[in-house]
């Protein structure tokens, strides 16, 4: 019983999420995003450096993931 | 027009990126270890819809960090890496395959991965979901660093699941969500590393011992970042990272970036990250006894450990107006410094008995610079 409710309570909050969604005008015009174009703004210019310093640091911590990909090896030695 | 393209490549998904190709020189030098890494990269487009893109990485490792210096002679090993990825873009969505090859002489990994990118919302907003299959053959050498005897000791299979939303806020302001949750289950331990248990009968006063992991486990990862355009032409990331996993090890990671242009030749970036983690929850430096209990750790990245990364970036842009088939390219230098300091874990390689009874010897730390230098071709 309580399981079926958050599974409703979950398809209703999708479908206004979807329905609010599709009627959503975006507030940032596209001739205002002059600033968000600038390549200083790019999340990850150069992406095999970023994913050369995710495995340094995946071989030496811990943690890992939600950074993009690492690629693979151990890191053993 | 390039700023344009970047813009796609931050933000939304309805143009696949230009074509590029890069060449990059790496160096990492600290606790022990010297790893020289060189790898090339081109992708190109080969229609407005469909793209490729191949990537090789070679690593040669010397020397050895100091848990496996602590009972093995010093280590030369070289890890080849290979990779391949195919982009199709369908309308506002992009979908990507790639296969990653990694082979060392005792460790060989392939990941296969798949993952679709949806410009929603007036392209405002960016839905990623990824999903990849990694199978791992771990191995040990029990020769020597030039004549090696390498035994396969086990399998290991992951499963990634990935999702991101990347979001514009204002004309400012943009940000990024991602979660990614691994599972594992296999060999999961590290062969070169032991663990160590009190022994009087042992002139160090300690034995050493196999680690024995669990062989499952889940972690979950999930990172913010927002990244705000300054006033003046300039710009400044926030990023925090949350992990856990069912090991017991729960990770925090800060990082602020600071990036600033001085017109479109150069580029400037500074960074600086902070990292923090508890330990496993079967991890210790030194146990009561052997067999003290079902899992035994003792590799470092399982100890309760910080570190904190202070880095810079330079990158200068030449060839403005293109020349024969480029249409400009970038070189780019980049170092970073990082402190690492255990927690619990001790250094049993330079201070031992009569001095230092086994669990009074002083905390390892060590620091580590990485060089990387890169040419980056658009064309």
């Amino acid at each position: 019983m309580r399981r079926s409710s958050i599974l409703m309570l979950g398809a209703l909050s999708g479908t206004l999420l979807l329905s609010s969604g599709c009627s959503l005008q975006p507030w940032v015009k596209p001739y205002e995003r002059d600033r968000l174009a600038d390549p200083i703004m790019a999340w990850d210019r150069d992406a095999i450096s970023s994913g050369y310093m995710d495995h340094i640091r995946e071989s030496r911590e811990g943690s890992r993931g939600a950074t993009g990909g690492a690629g693979g090896g151990c890191g053993c030695n | 027009m390039i700023a344009a393209l970047l813009l796609i490549r931050s933000t939304i998904a309805d143009v696949l990126p230009d074509n590029r190709a890069d060449v990059f020189y790496s160096k990492y030098s600290g606790g022990g270890m010297d790893i020289t890494g060189y790898s090339a990269t081109a992708r190109a487009k080969l229609t407005e819809n469909f793209a490729v893109e191949a990537n090789y990485f070679i690593d040669k490792v010397s020397g050895a960090s100091i848990d496996v210096l602590s009972q093995a002679s010093v280590i030369k090993d070289e890890r080849k890496q290979k990779s391949g990825t195919l982009e199709y873009l369908h309308d506002k969505t992009t979908y990507t395959a790639s296969y990653i090859s990694s082979v060392e002489r005792d460790y060989i990994s392939e990941t296969a991965s798949f993952s679709l990118s949806q410009s929603m919302f007036g392209d405002l907003t960016t839905l990623t979901l990824g999903f990849s299959d990694t199978h791992n053959t771990v191995g040990e050498n029990n020769g020597t660093a030039d004549v090696p005897k390498v035994a396969w000791v086990g399998h290991a299979l992951s499963r990634t699941y990935s999702g991101g939303l990347s979001q514009i806020l204002t004309k400012n302001l943009i940000a990024d969500v991602n979660l990614q949750v691994i599972t594992d289950a296999g060999y999961l331990a590290n062969p070169y590393r032991s663990i160590r248990f009190l022994d009087g009968g042992n002139a160090k006063g300690y034995s050493l011992a196999s680690q024995v992991y669990p062989d499952t486990h889940t972690s979950t990862a999930v990172q913010v970042q927002a990244k705000y355009y300054l006033p003046y032409r300039a710009a400044v990331t926030g990023l925090y990272r949350y992990f856990t996993d069912t090991w017991g090890v729960i990770g925090n990671t800060y990082e602020v970036d600071y990036t600033h242009p001085i017109g479109n030749t150069w580029i400037f970036e500074g960074r600086l990250r902070y990292y923090r983690q508890g330990a496993a929850s079967f991890y210790s430096d030194l146990f009561p006894f052997a067999d003290s209990q079902n899992f035994t750790a003792r590799d470092q990245n399982l100890a309760a450990l910080d570190n904190t990364t202070i880095g810079a970036k330079v990158t200068y842009a030449f060839l403005p107006d293109g020349w024969r088939i480029f249409k400009r390219g970038t070189v780019t230098a980049d170092v970073s410094r990082i402190r690492f300091n255990y927690l619990n874990f001790r250094d049993i390689k330079d201070f031992s008995l009569p001095q230092y009874t086994p669990g009074t010897e002083p905390l390892y730390s060590f620091s580590a610079t990485v060089y990387q230098l890169f040419l980056s071709m658009y064309f």
